[in-house]
């Protein structure tokens, strides 16, 4: 791949007349082998997926799998994986929101707004296994906060019903990476809040209140919704955080899937298209409406 | 009226830097207790005699190399030659450089998995080398939503037009102009590219797991499985890691030269 990258580029070579006379062909040379590790490697591999969950194992099409999908199982699956990827999406993006503001808004002094902007993205990039030895680290039966708070305030929170490797548990792991995934997406748009517009509602006199309801809310809005549902993708396609945290033992879609890979638990190859495809498709709707809305979003970052 | 946003901003901001730096200390804390009644480094010293420490890490970390390299054979080229002659195809290319974004890599790796078996036309997954190969491969896929974008950001600040048409003047061939023009102009960016690259494919599990490589990542969630506090111990390595590559990207950026648009 990597040879033929550059011999098809050099082979564009010739000098500047040549191009000009020979367009058309000569053009395309130059990205060819980009779109082609592109259809080789990205886009035929989904694609055959897709295609393989809509047929049986004799190779008919069906829509056998993707009714099967709704096997008590496999919807229970869906069902837990959107209720984590929706609660930490949520709970990432309000405090994200609130971090971004506090660093670019609230007067705090300038070296720490690009301290976290620069934690942020070391953190939104702590992913997976090592997060979630931290997080057992911490608040694992054993973690040292877990520790500290029965011996120091008499808190056992595991007889309270709390456990890392629980829904509550995992989200609050998940946070580690939403929340500074949210700062960095949105502080450019708590940037675009133009001080003017704070002077022009208190000219008029409005309200501290009244600013942040009719001015501050309205412009962050379409930014706000267009990133929690990229944060919803971000946790819904996670991995490795839930396997290292929980084991094969959690009943989520990447947890399902990735036991379905391993050795076709479901007993269907078919039926384990399906399962990536319906990912797919709610990853793919996600991502659909964080470009709608950052559309919409854009008219006030200018 | 200010003095109260003011209070509530260092609320928020003491409250939310505890939840990041808490786990952060008490993962260290844990990583130091190996040894009974005295803190030491003797995880950390456990984990750096363990050949199969040496022998998986040295593996992510060549795999990282042909990963950046692969991307900036790939991106750079392409970029270029989108930015000169074919501005057209510039949303089809960067929808196509999202698409890691949209579609998890576990189901990238499935794909892989049905579609290079021994018995396909394309037969990477019949040989350990073939494998190893893809998951290059496969890293490179997902790392080019942000290769595309560092690199494009980076010919965005300068002249690609005039230094290409002032490198064929003085006679040099495609080859030439981007390995000794354009991929020089741009290396701030490039190697802000193969830094994330980097911090990415490290400790990367879900594709080494399901390909069977014995990379970082997988030796990782092994180590969990079996250990106490050598977990911790790479917990805090795997993030100084991260953190090292974003150092440099930082240390990097105020190199880089700024943007002839915006005048700063």
């Amino acid at each position: 791949m990597a040879d033929s990258t550059m011999s098809q580029t050099a082979s564009v070579s010739p000098g500047a007349p040549e191009i000009s006379r020979l367009r058309l062909p000569l053009h395309w040379l130059g990205v060819t082998p980009f779109f082609i590790f592109a259809l080789l490697f990205l886009i035929l591999p989904t694609v055959g997926l897709i295609a393989g969950a809509f047929k049986n194992a004799a190779g008919d099409y069906t829509l056998d799998n993707i009714i099967a999908l709704s096997q008590p199982k496999l919807a229970a699956a869906y069902w837990v994986s959107i209720q984590i990827s929706f609660v930490s999406a949520i709970l990432g993006a309000l405090i994200g929101l609130a971090m971004a503001v506090a660093v670019v808004r609230g007067g705090l002094p300038s070296w720490l707004r690009s301290a976290t902007l620069t934690f942020s993205g070391v953190a939104s990039n702590f992913a997976g296994v090592p997060l979630a030895f931290s997080f057992i680290a911490t608040l694992g039966r054993l973690g040292v906060a877990t520790i500290l708070l029965r011996d120091i305030f008499g808190i056992n929170i595991y007889s309270l019903g709390f456990s890392i490797f629980s829904f509550w548990g995992l989200i609050l792991t998940y946070l580690y990476f939403q929340i500074p995934l949210m700062i960095v997406i949105i502080t450019p748009a708590v940037d675009g809040l133009k001080k003017e517009w704070g002077e022009a509602a208190a000219t008029l006199g409005a309200s501290n209140w009244q600013y942040w309801r009719m001015v501050v809310i309205p412009v962050l809005w379409p930014s706000f919704l267009g990133t929690t549902v990229l944060l919803f993708a971000n946790a819904f396609g996670a991995v490795a955080t839930a396997y290292a945290l929980t084991g094969p033992s959690l009943n989520i879609v990447p947890i399902q899937l990735f036991a379905q890979i391993r050795g076709d638990v479901l007993y269907n190859p078919n039926l384990g298209y399906a399962l990536a495809f319906g990912m797919i498709v709610i990853t793919g709707l996600a991502n659909l409406f964080y470009i709608l809305f950052q559309r919409r979003a854009e008219r006030w970052l200018k | 009226m200010k003095q109260g946003s003011r209070f509530w901003a260092w609320l928020v901001f003491g409250v939310g830097t505890a939840y990041f730096v808490l786990p952060l200390l008490a993962t260290f804390e844990f990583s130091l207790r190996k040894r009974r009644g005295e803190y030491s480094f003797d995880a950390y010293r456990s984990l750096f005699e363990d050949p199969n420490f040496q022998t998986t890490f040295t593996y992510s970390v060549v795999v990282a190399v042909f990963t950046i390299l692969l991307g900036v054979l790939l991106v750079v080229p392409t970029a270029y030659w989108i930015r000169l002659r074919l501005p057209n195809l510039r949303p089809l290319v960067e929808f196509i450089t999202l698409l890691p974004l949209v579609i998890p890599a576990i189901v990238i790796v499935f794909g892989y998995i049905r579609m290079f078996g021994s018995n396909s036309t394309l037969p990477f997954l019949a040989t350990a080398r073939g494998t190893d190969v893809l998951l290059v491969i496969g890293y490179a896929v997902l790392a080019l939503p942000y290769m595309y974008r560092a690199v494009d950001t980076g010919l965005r600040t300068i002249d690609v037009r005039t230094l290409t048409e002032a490198a064929q003047i003085l006679g040099a061939g495609w080859t030439t102009i981007i390995a000794r023009i354009i991929l020089p102009n741009v290396l701030i960016a490039v190697l802000s590219g193969a830094f994330l690259s980097f911090a990415i494919v490290i400790g990367e599990f879900t594709m080494a797991s399901l390909l069977n490589r014995p990379a970082f990542g997988p030796y990782l969630q092994n180590i969990g499985a079996n250990s106490a506090y050598e977990p911790s111990a790479l917990a805090i390595i795997s993030f100084a890691i991260t953190w090292g590559c974003m150092s440099l990207i930082q240390i990097l950026s105020r190199f880089a030269p700024k943007s002839a648009n915006r005048p700063n």
